[in-house]
């Protein structure tokens, strides 16, 4: 049997986002909010893991009410608890009170019921890509953490012992690590099941439960949300452009004309 | 003796005893925000039998090398080398803290920034130092690229951020530069550690688009696989890498390690050929600093074009086939 956490974010489908080009502001109408995409690979390998060992699978969010929607997506996944950091106060946080407000709360369920075997992350929010909360989560648990993973080679419960295949640069290392660890998922770690109607309709039942900043546990406000973030936006704006060089009509121009043109850059260059 | 300033500190990546390029890009700008501080550059050396990386590290502008060597920091795993650049930190006091936002830069910043419960900021675009207040300017795309935002951290230290590759350039090397070596012990043992890498299995072919002279890249407008062989072929041609849009990665048409833009690579090549890519912002803060751009696109408001040196208005495909042809036909003897 395997304790399994799940943290996910609900984001900004961000290839829908646009800019209205008067104003240079964001078009927020109409973009819909999803499961961060890496998140559901971590949401997937808790279900694959679940199947084979079985176990228990707690989700938790943090973000606004609507967030609620996420959650319960994430039932789908063979989910049984759900959680959803709400609060006022938690809004603006940076990383760092993120993951202050993450770890907090996954000691607190640690507490209440029993210490996990493994924390699964998404690799990175596509709306922010920082990459930060994962390692910053572990620091705070003082578990050992394992980023990009892609592959999960094998999972001994008994002797708690796991290894996987994690992405680097160079290559891929095959990493043997004691239970419990955090683990960040890539997109190839396992495919996404599909889930039966039985367990849609088992996943309904399975509410969302809400923590505010005073319940069930009592954060540090320092830590917490905007307050609780050193980091500070200080100004934004839209980026300057070069200077737009020549535009030609392949049609108008002919293409002989044109791809004369570019040998003759590429040969300027030292390309050809 | 008078208080010295707080310095500035660039993490130094490094595998099998070779410097990676972005440290020294790194140490590059670190050096310019150094002299606008009035304080000393200082480069981090953590591993094993590395010592002799710091005579480089000082011809490319390190003032100072701090070095921390042990078995256990072989090769990189994120709890030492946390625990080591943390214990640096706290003992020396950093103003400001450079990263490499490369996959192992990135794994260590977080955890480095949490134990020392400071700011963060990743993947930045543009430096600068705020003398007055002596601060740190950092600029970065946010909303997925579609804006601009300027990050400060203004109560805690160090202000820790991660820097992609080839933002920055390589500064020039001086020779017989020398500086300050500051050797620091630190007490780990093996069997303390929870993870252990076990096998290793190297990359067939590393694409290597950070750092090549010529870009063949593709977005939705190519429309598949099929046009992914031909910029293949054209790249190869040229002696250049095929680069990607987001798009095109997320469509399965290629694969990720070829993206170019906010989540994907940040280039600077001699020309950066963009085949039926429409240039959203997050496609162009990873090409914009490209020596030559040349676009080709059906759609003549495609913001690509907005940056583009040369665009053409018109179908990739028939400019795509034209150049490989071309190209074959003057090659021949």
């Amino acid at each position: 049997m395997l304790n399994l956490l799940v943290s996910i974010k609900q984001v900004p489908d961000t290839t829908n986002i646009r800019i209205n080009p008067e104003t240079g502001t964001l078009i927020r109408e109409g973009v819909p909010a999803i499961i961060n995409p890496y998140d559901i690979y971590a949401l997937s390998l808790a279900n694959f893991l679940k199947l084979r060992y079985g176990g228990k699978i707690t989700v938790i969010t943090m973000g606004p009410p609507q967030a609620v929607s996420a959650l319960r997506e994430a039932a789908e996944f063979s989910a049984d608890k759900l959680i959803l950091l709400c609060d006022q106060k938690f809004a603006g946080a940076d990383t760092l009170a993120t993951s202050y407000t993450l770890a907090t709360t996954i000691k607190y369920l640690e507490q209440i019921d029993k210490p996990f075997d493994l924390y699964l992350f998404g690799k990175q929010a596509i709306d922010g890509d920082t990459a930060q909360v994962g390692p910053g989560v572990a620091t705070r648990l003082g578990v050992p953490i394992i980023t990009y993973v892609i592959r999960l080679e094998k999972l001994d419960p008994k002797k708690r012992e796991i290894i996987v295949h994690k992405k680097v640069e160079e290559g891929i290392e095959v990493i043997k690590a004691k239970l419990p660890v955090l683990i960040t998922c890539e997109k190839e770690v396992v495919s996404v099941p599909f889930s039966p109607v039985t367990e849609i309709i088992r996943a309904n039942k399975v509410n969302p439960e809400i923590f505010s900043f005073k319940e069930p546990i009592s954060f540090d406000s320092d830590k917490v949300g905007l307050k609780g973030s050193p980091t500070r936006v200080h100004r934004v704006f839209t980026p300057e452009l070069r200077t737009r060089g020549k535009i030609l009509n392949l049609e108008e121009e002919g293409l002989e004309k044109v791809i004369n043109l570019i040998v003759e850059i590429l040969k300027e260059k030292g390309i050809l | 003796m008078t208080k010295e300033n707080p310095e500035v500190w660039v993490f130094v990546e490094e595998i099998n005893s070779q410097i990676k390029p972005v440290s020294l890009e790194l140490l590059g700008i670190g050096k310019k925000l150094a002299t606008d501080l009035e304080t000393k550059l200082g480069a981090i050396l953590i591993g094993y039998r590395i010592k002799n990386l710091a005579s480089e590290l000082f011809s490319y502008g390190a003032e100072k090398v701090y070095l921390v060597e042990h078995p256990v920091l072989s090769y990189y795993r994120h709890e030492p080398f946390r625990d080591t650049l943390a214990y640096l930190a706290f003992k020396y006091k950093p103003d400001i803290l450079l990263v490499p936002a490369t996959p192992l830069g990135r794994d260590l910043a977080g955890g480095v920034a949490t134990c020392l419960e400071t700011g963060l900021t990743a993947d930045v675009t543009e430096l600068a130092i705020d003398k007055e207040k002596r601060l740190l300017l950092v600029t970065r795309p946010a909303y997925s690229g579609n804006l601009m935002a300027t990050i400060i951290c203004p109560e805690h230290r160090p202000q820790i951020t991660t820097v992609r590759p080839r933002v920055f350039s390589i500064p020039e090397k001086r020779k017989q530069a020398k500086g300050e070596l500051i050797e620091e012990k630190i007490d780990l043992k093996e069997e303390n550690l929870r993870t252990q890498r076990i096998g290793f299995i190297p990359k067939e072919r590393v694409v290597n688009l950070e750092y090549a002279e010529v870009i063949v890249a593709g977005g939705k407008g190519v429309g598949g696989k099929e046009g992914f062989s031909l910029l293949q072929e054209l790249a190869k041609l040229l002696n250049g890498e095929v680069g990607a849009s987001r798009l095109a990665v997320s469509a399965g048409w290629i694969s990720h390690e070829h993206q170019v833009g906010q989540t994907g690579k940040t280039v600077r090549p001699k020309v950066y050929l963009a085949f039926g890519i429409s240039g959203k912002i997050q496609h162009r803060v990873g090409m914009q600093n490209s020596d030559l751009i040349i676009a080709v696109n059906k759609d003549p408001s495609a913001e690509i074009f907005q940056i583009a040196d040369l665009g053409i208005v018109g179908d990739w495909k028939k400019v795509c086939v034209a150049l490989i042809e071309k190209i074959k036909r003057e090659r021949k003897p």
